[in-house]
């Protein structure tokens, strides 16, 4: 690693380390931020590096929130009574059960997400193309409905977590560390895993799946571990997304199929498919976009929403990643050869691959 | 537990509610199935996964609703009047005299949509009903002519044979954006048109039926009619339906593939719309309902094919009865997950099938 690199890495970490503190009015929506860096990112290690475009990651995000907070609750009180007595009724957590309650939830809703992605990938990766995208949409969709009807986790009504002991600020950084240290963790493993053999196996997955079967890659098993670890990730985030939000229903916020089920993929196309820095990029701009026309364009948010998702897929599909790398691919170290007609490799033609 | 089977139970006991069941479900089912015909069209003929489908379907319902409260026409009359309105919004005339007339008059027609809005202010002021409604009529047609094609120029006509995903997440943005528009425009209530017709009652009152409904259906049938008569005998389906078999091939004949585009989504766009003036007639509409109708769409089609008329509508109809069993036997909550399920056992079933074809070859 250049002098510069480590740097870079450094300043970054430093700015993550004092952002709550220097920004303490954002602080909500600086977790935020981090969540959707972190969904974006685990949406793009299937999407971007393997080309599989799943329209139902969300449903590990809803799956990681409910586990989350059903392990938090189980610890201490049962479950079917809590959730009956919807926020109501005498329940107290003393710190000690908050805390262990959040780190063994958080976890739990990782690895139960992980282990949810075998059994639904199993049957999933099969699909191909717009019916895999359509197959996991349902899949989140139907997830949703059958919570919202199942009365033992509160149905629709959802279920309320005990709120952060202490001071208010104090618990907005403990959510803003806990998605900061997943999301960097996060990083450091993508960033380790797509230099390794893993990493070239899904990419070759991506460009061509038949292929890569014939030169030996059990695709299924890459698939279906690629897609568990995603999951995990998002199953973390998710688990922390409780204990931010502290009440939450099934249809709008926890399996919330059309806002940010959609939002983590607009993110990816925004910052570039396929790129270990586009959807970290591509998450912070889409969040700005977002706080700013929700602060400013009250009503008119949703259409400039919409907007804004229409231009990206349409006019500007290999985001700013893919646009760099085609007009400066000297910055990536591609060497551009000026006698071949053929444009440089980029992103976009290697997604083309993919269809 | 008891419920379901209490609930099962009473279907056995009593095999009229059977009846009645799959009544019900059929009328719903015969709305389904047009909106996924529509779809099967665009993404046989285009290769657009159209998820917008359910905002055209709503669409064509406010446009039935305001025209019925504000100009005062018949309920009945709001098919054919959604159909049109809905046919211009999805570009039927992208590529006609009329467009091009329009485009190299934008100025003047600026002007008198301009015009025509202060016209529609000024008169809603001072409370002159006509007048409103003039100003407001001229508003709405002129600015339809300027941007005649506008979703068709900038989105769809680009995302024609594209990446599969790309069409998908681009009709998602205009569902978004359509389905807050339509909420700024009409306000979040649901609303419906009340026809004032009896009902009908068979077999001792356990079965009935609201003659609205029965029209709703019929219209619907008749509909569906008119477009395979239409896709099978004139020019343009002839054209259609060439283009859908090979787009490459269909140009080389002398076939304007642009312009079978623009009419193939017009015309889905067209029937969305008159599904949607039908449904304000027999059920409600509101702004965000649109989603439901897109699932149900592609559920419809991803079971029945592309190309497969006669599988499209009974699938539709197929999936109407079985969410309307669904609902009576799990309870009310559970349609939307029923629909869903349906979806994902197709699916999973059609890749058994491609499996066991697969397994030949090893």
């Amino acid at each position: 690693m250049s002098v510069q690199k480590t740097g870079l890495y450094a300043a970054l970490l430093i700015f993550i380390v004092a952002s709550p503190f220097v920004f303490p009015t954002f602080g909500v929506q600086l977790g935020t931020l981090w969540l959707m860096i972190i969904v974006a990112m685990t949406w793009d290690m299937t999407g971007g590096q393997m080309g599989y475009n799943s329209l139902g990651n969300i449903f590990f995000y809803g799956t990681g929130m409910y586990v989350a907070a059903l392990i938090s609750i189980a610890l201490v009180y049962d479950v079917g009574e809590y959730t009956g007595a919807s926020g109501g009724g005498r329940y107290d957590f003393t710190d000690a059960q908050y805390f262990t309650g959040f780190v063994l939830g958080t976890i739990g809703a990782g690895i139960f997400c992980a282990l949810s992605a075998f059994v639904i990938g199993y049957v999933t990766f099969g699909l191909r193309g717009p019916y895999f995208a359509i197959g996991t949409l349902g899949v989140a969709i139907a997830a949703g409905e059958l919570v919202s009807n199942w009365d033992w986790v509160g149905g629709g009504q959802g279920i309320t977590l005990p709120v952060y002991p202490g001071d208010l600020d104090e618990g907005k950084i403990f959510i803003y560390f806990a998605y900061a240290i997943t999301g960097v963790l996060l990083f450091i493993f993508l960033n380790w895993l797509y230099k390794t053999r893993f990493g070239a196996a899904i990419n070759a997955i991506r460009d061509d799946e038949e292929k890569a079967e014939a030169m030996g890659v059990h695709t299924m098993r890459y698939k279906l571990v690629t897609w568990a670890m995603s999951a995990f990730f998002i199953g973390v985030a998710g688990g922390i997304s409780a204990f931010q939000l502290i009440s939450f229903e099934p249809l709008e916020s926890a399996y919330q199929t059309i806002n940010l089920g959609i939002f983590m993929v607009v993110c990816v196309l925004l910052g570039g498919k396929g790129t270990l820095w586009g959807p970290i990029i591509g998450a912070i701009l889409f969040q700005i976009f977002k706080e700013v026309t929700w602060n400013y364009f009250l009503g008119w948010q949703w259409v400039a929403l919409g907007a804004l998702i229409v231009v990206t897929v349409v006019y500007f599909q290999d985001g700013l990643m893919g646009w760099l790398r085609t007009t400066r691919p000297e910055w990536f170290g591609l060497t551009v050869d000026e006698r071949d007609d053929d444009a440089p490799q980029t992103a976009a033609a290697a997604g083309e691959g993919a269809k | 537990m008891d419920q379901i089977a209490s609930n099962i139970g009473l279907l056995i006991d009593y095999p009229v509610v059977n009846l009645k069941i799959i009544i019900d479900g059929v009328m719903i089912g015969a709305l389904f199935a047009l909106a996924a015909y529509g779809l099967a069209l665009v993404w046989g003929v285009m290769n657009v996964k159209n998820l917008a489908q359910g905002d055209f379907v709503i669409g064509g319902g406010y446009v039935s609703w305001w025209l019925v409260k504000n100009v005062g026409l018949h309920p009945l009359l709001g098919v054919p009047a959604a159909f049109v309105v809905m046919a211009l919004l999805g570009g039927a005339l992208h590529g006609t005299p009329v467009h091009q007339w329009a485009r190299s008059q934008k100025k003047p027609m600026i002007i008198v949509s301009l015009v025509t809005g202060f016209v529609f202010i000024v008169a809603t002021y001072l409370g002159d009903s006509a007048g409103s409604i003039a100003g407001y009529a001229g508003m709405v047609l002129t600015i339809l002519l300027i941007i005649n094609g506008g979703i068709y120029n900038l989105v769809i006509s680009r995302v024609i044979e594209r990446d599969l995903f790309t069409s998908l997440l681009a009709t998602f943005g205009l569902a978004i954006m359509g389905a807050q528009i339509m909420n700024l425009l009409f306000g979040s209530d649901t609303q419906s048109l009340d026809l004032g017709y009896d009902t009908l009652y068979f077999a001792d009152g356990l079965i009935d039926i609201p003659i609205a409904k029965l029209i709703g259906v019929i219209m619907a049938a008749a509909l569906a009619t008119v477009v395979i008569i239409f896709m099978k005998r004139s020019r343009m389906g002839q054209a259609i339906r060439a283009t859908a078999q090979d787009a490459r091939a269909a140009r080389v004949l002398g076939i304007d593939t642009e312009k079978v585009y623009a009419f193939t989504f017009s015309l889905n766009a067209a029937i969305c719309g008159a599904a949607g003036a039908i449904i304000v007639m027999v059920w409600v509409i509101q702004p965000f309902y649109g989603i439901t109708y897109s699932v149900r769409a592609f559920v419809i089609v991803t079971a029945a094919g592309l190309g497969n008329l006669p599988g499209v509508i009974a699938a539709g109809l197929g999936i109407g009865a079985a969410e309307q069993y669904g609902s009576h036997v799990f309870g009310i909550g559970y349609q939307q997950a029923i629909a869903v399920m349906l979806l994902l056992a197709v699916l999973v079933f059609r890749l058994m099938q491609q499996k066991r074809n697969r397994q030949v070859l090893q």
